[in-house]
């Protein structure tokens, strides 16, 4: 079975537990205002790699894994391959590496759930707490990714919820407020963070000629960031 | 020689015996007596006030020395040795330990040993002029300069001139030699003094020849700077001719074996060994006895560390360009495992690093964890955190240099491993690769200077460099510069023997010591590179009007090393194999054992300026990467892919060091301080369990960087590791700073 791919990204430390080596595949059904890896989002494209190739680069990695590290898969919307990343993962068990899944939620079907089977952690990326919101910035409803939330609690998977946060969309008490129920709602989720919106990601968007949606809105601040942390409680705690 | 027991019994009561009490044995001491620590770092004690007020008057002589250039002032009159000046202090009532170089405290002496020509020029930069008197003297003596150069061939004079060979000791001390200054400690200078006298005697008893008649001289001297060591400490009101007798007196009488050498020789490095857990049996000892607690104990290593802090040589604006910074190498290695798996960590080797906290960030002593697997947890992560804090700090993985050195080895300069006090090495700088293969390529013509050197043939034909062509011709000159530079070093190294022999370090050696000869190369990646595009893709030489290749037009991609692809890291390893191989056909001076370094200190930016376009892109000028790093910005895989592609590098044939700096933002490393602390210690750990072998690690913003680029004045302290070695970063030159920052921080994707 093959993928396809972007980049793999040896180092990663902000994506799951410990030091990982990060996937990123290619393709995504939607469409985030704030995207910092737009040349991850067309389906076409990529680099096509079996299994075991990918593999064989993750084995490279295995020494720096510690007890806690391992293997991310991100995107693109890692969803849209999921066979794929199950059969990945299922090869990573076998040879005692920690799985980590970096998704949206947005797709729900068997083999995501086959997938979920074998799954250590599942970053999820909830974008908006309402379905408006998900409308206009995201580009799919809201449904899917609680539908997703509620699967990783049947299935006990860890989830760390993530957000990004963008003043004058969601960066508010109340968003924070939903976001801090959501969290609390379920015992599998183990951790909230809040990302800080960041234009690091806007000469990629020149370079491909696309439009940056986002360029509109500011960045937050450090305090921004902290004082909204500080509504949760499932926050990362300095 | 139970009445050595006898002798000493007050100066050792307390210690448990072993064969160290019957012959010179450090190490045999130390594993006796040593009490490891598996705790963390909490019964640390910060600095005393008393500390602290000497840290602040010598930080206002820092600044000093900073607003005047560089060099707070230089002695023109005296010639550095070790009775040659009154002793010094910085605050006589308040110093617990003792010592300066010269006659006041950061001011430099000068040592023509090695070349006048050099302590003249040197003299000159800073707007001195060194004194008649010591101008007249050595009008009448022959330095170690004067006696390289009537035996270097035209050739070796070429080669040097073109920068194929740079940076070899023919002018100044060659340094990288590690006395065991612990044992005027353990020991005292009378014993000391006493076996050499019984080792020269033995020589005497044997068939005089050339050997055993250097050697004879050698040890002649070697006992007379044991006794002018003696009388050192004397002019500073201390008799070291027993051996120490606690905690503060085995600190002193180490540190004045230090200072006696630092008087005697200018050597580019001058490392102090591994003393953190020797001192530490002498503190376990008073604390036993009731007469020390922790805080004094650490303002003991405070002080001793100011000490070091302090040390000086007086270097030209020449030599800065190949050593950025100052460095002196005062490099102490600290943890390691013994032979048997007891890991040597103490609370001695948490007090060496608690210095950066209590005395504040610095680059000297250069600070060198020996990593293993084995070392305790808590002691791992406290390292992981000083570097975090203060980018200070380098690792060397002490499981792959154990193997070869055992357990009390030390690292001098920046990576190179040797027994304390029973190896040494002659110290060979390092030749050019890049412009190795330009010369190849040309036949002989170094398209840089338009001067011919090497063998002469047609330079290379054709639109596109042929792979398996240049492979030959690269055989060809490689042989021709391996002889030629082993040559070289051999003179080099006959003549230092001759006339700057190191009579107080190796006063402080066994007699029968192991020598090693230690080569090096610069710019394996940008050679790597360059092959692997010459063979992946295609090269088209650009010729000047007479048929040279000045330039190089490369279409098509090719695998770049520092990205984990074995299409180009084979090629890699393979340039190192070759170079060891042939280096080793070539016989050395006392038959020392070839070693080899992939190691540039901040030479890598000199060496890119003497060499033109090469054909992985690299542009004429511009830098090579330090040490064995891959080229800035070449890695797209991330972090562990780069690190992955130098553990490749085989240190069997590289015994003498594989450098590698690694620079990474702090996001990058983890969200929390606990993380990045957690993720540095699983990072090492991963990296030395693949079989590398050295990694400086910086934890900080490029964005610091340029801001301390454009004032300086405002990060005085700012400290970063280099190439095997850490500066303040106000120290390098522009040039070398601009090169710092344009090299790979690993970030956040």
């Amino acid at each position: 079975m093959e993928c396809r791919y972007n980049s793999i990204q040896t180092l990663g430390t902000v994506d799951g537990p410990g030091v990982r080596c990060i996937l990123f595949l290619q393709g995504c059904p939607l469409r985030c205002g704030y995207c910092h890896n737009p040349e991850t989002r067309p389906l076409e494209g990529g680099i096509t790699a079996t299994v075991n190739e990918i593999f064989e680069r993750v084995l490279r990695c295995r020494n720096y894994f510690g007890k806690e590290g391992g293997l991310t898969v991100s995107g693109g919307e890692p969803l849209l391959q999921a066979e794929f990343v199950r059969e990945l993962f299922i090869k990573c068990h076998e040879n005692g590496i920690n799985t980590c899944l970096d998704t949206s939620g947005c797709i729900i079907n068997d083999k995501v759930e086959a997938l979920l089977s074998v799954t250590d952690t599942v970053l999820l990326d909830i974008k908006m707490t309402n379905d408006n919101d998900y409308r206009r910035h995201i580009g799919c409803g809201i449904e899917n990714p609680l539908k997703f939330l509620e699967l990783t609690a049947k299935k006990n998977v860890t989830v760390w919820i993530r957000q990004v946060i963008v003043p004058g969309v969601n960066a508010t008490e109340e968003n924070i407020a939903l976001l801090n129920d959501m969290a609390n709602r379920y015992d599998n989720v183990k951790l909230v963070e809040l990302l800080p919106f960041r234009k690091l990601c806007k000469a990629k968007y020149e370079q491909r000629g696309e439009e940056f949606v986002f360029d509109i809105y500011d960045t937050p601040t450090k305090e921004l960031m902290a004082s909204l942390n500080a509504g949760l409680d499932k926050g990362i705690k300095e | 020689m139970a009445d050595l027991k006898e002798r000493f019994k007050e100066y050792w009561e307390g210690f448990k015996p072993g064969v160290w009490q019957e012959e010179i044995n450090t190490r045999d001491f130390i594993v006796s007596n040593f009490t490891p620590y598996y705790g963390d770092s909490s019964f640390l004690s910060g600095p005393t006030e008393r500390t602290k007020k000497m840290n602040d008057k010598l930080n206002e002589l820092f600044k000093k020395e900073r607003e005047n250039g560089g060099v707070l002032d230089i002695n023109v009159d005296v010639v550095s040795s070790l009775c040659n000046y009154p002793a010094a202090y910085l605050d006589k009532e308040n110093e617990i330990i003792v010592g300066y170089q010269t006659d006041a405290p950061l001011k430099r002496g000068v040592n023509p040993f090695g070349g006048i020509r050099m302590a003249r020029s040197a003299c000159e930069a800073y707007g001195y002029k060194l004194g008649d008197s010591v101008e007249e003297h050595f009008e009448y003596r022959t330095t170690h300069n004067d006696g390289v150069f009537r035996v270097y061939t035209d050739e070796m004079k070429l080669a040097r001139h073109v920068g194929i060979i740079t940076g070899l000791p023919d002018a100044y001390g060659r340094g990288r030699i590690i006395g065991d200054y612990r044992r005027v400690a353990l020991y005292g200078i009378d014993y000391l003094i006493e076996q050499k006298t019984l080792d020269k005697k033995k020589v005497g008893e044997g068939t005089m020849d050339v050997d055993s008649i250097r050697l004879s001289e050698e040890l002649f001297q070697q006992i007379n700077f044991l006794n002018k060591l003696k009388q050192m400490a004397a002019m500073y009101g201390y008799d070291i001719s027993m051996p120490a007798r606690d905690t503060r007196e085995a600190i002193q009488w180490t540190y004045f074996a230090y200072l006696g050498a630092i008087k005697e020789q200018n050597g580019a490095a001058m490392s102090l060994g591994r003393t953190s857990t020797f001192f530490d049996i002498y503190v376990c000892r008073d604390m036993e006895r009731g007469i020390l607690d922790e805080e004094h104990a650490q303002e003991l290593i405070d002080d001793f560390v100011m000490k070091l802090r302090s040390a000086r040589h007086l270097r030209t604006p020449e030599y800065n360009e190949l050593f950025g910074g100052d460095p002196m190498w005062i490099t102490e290695s600290v943890g390691g495992i013994t032979t048997d798996n007891v890991p040597l960590v103490t609370k001695g080797s948490y007090r060496m690093l608690n210095t950066l906290y209590n005395l504040g960030s610095s680059p000297e002593p250069n600070l060198t964890i020996l990593w293993s697997e084995r070392l305790p947890e808590p002691f791992k992560k406290f390292c992981a955190q000083v570097s975090v804090d203060t980018d200070s700090i380098q690792y060397e993985n002490d499981d792959l240099m154990r193997m070869e050195y055992g357990d009390d080895y030390a690292i001098a300069c920046c990576v190179s491993a040797m027994k304390v006090g029973k190896q040494m090495q002659f110290f060979g700088a390092r030749f050019n690769l890049p412009k190795l293969l330009l010369l190849a390529i040309n036949g002989g013509y170094d398209n840089m200077s338009g001067m011919k050197l090497g063998p002469q043939m047609e330079p290379m034909q054709g639109d596109v460099l042929n792979y398996f062509e240049v492979r030959g011709r690269l055989d060809v000159y490689r042989e021709w510069l391996c002889k030629l530079y082993a040559n070289t070093m051999n003179v080099i190294h006959y003549m230092h023997d001759k006339y700057a022999y190191e009579k107080t370090q190796m006063a402080l050696h066994d007699t029968d010591v192991d020598r090693m000869m230690a080569f090096g190369i610069a710019g394996l990646s940008v050679m790597a590179d360059s092959l692997s595009a010459i063979k992946f893709a295609k090269v088209k030489p650009i010729r000047d009007e007479q048929g040279y290749i000045i330039d190089f037009e490369t279409e098509g991609d090719f695998p770049k090393f520092g990205n984990d692809d074995n299409r180009v890291d084979k090629i890699a390893q393979g340039i190192i194999q070759r170079v060891s191989a042939e280096l080793k056909k070539n016989p050395t001076y006392r038959n020392s054992r070839h070693t080899l370094s992939a190691l540039t200190i901040t030479s890598n930016v000199v060496y890119g300026k003497k060499t033109g376009s090469t054909p992985d892109g690299r542009k004429k000028g511009e830098p090579f990467a330090p040490g064995a790093n891959p080229m800035h910005n070449r890695e797209v895989n991330g972090a562990v892919a780069s690190l992955n592609s130098v553990a490749k590098l085989q240190y069997d044939y590289c015994k003498d060091g594989i450098s590698n700096t690694f620079s990474i933002v702090p996001d990058a490393l983890g969200k929390t301080k606990e993380q990045r602390v957690a993720n540095l210690v699983t990072i090492l750990d991963g990296y030395f369990a693949n079989y590398a072998h050295h990694l400086n690690v910086n934890v900080l913003n490029k964005e610091k960087l340029m801001e301390a680029y454009e004032n300086p004045e405002a990060y005085p302290n700012l400290t970063i590791r280099v190439s095997g070695y850490a500066v303040n970063f106000h120290k390098l030159s522009k040039e070398q700073q601009r090169e710092v920052i344009s090299r790979t921080f690993h970030e956040t994707v």
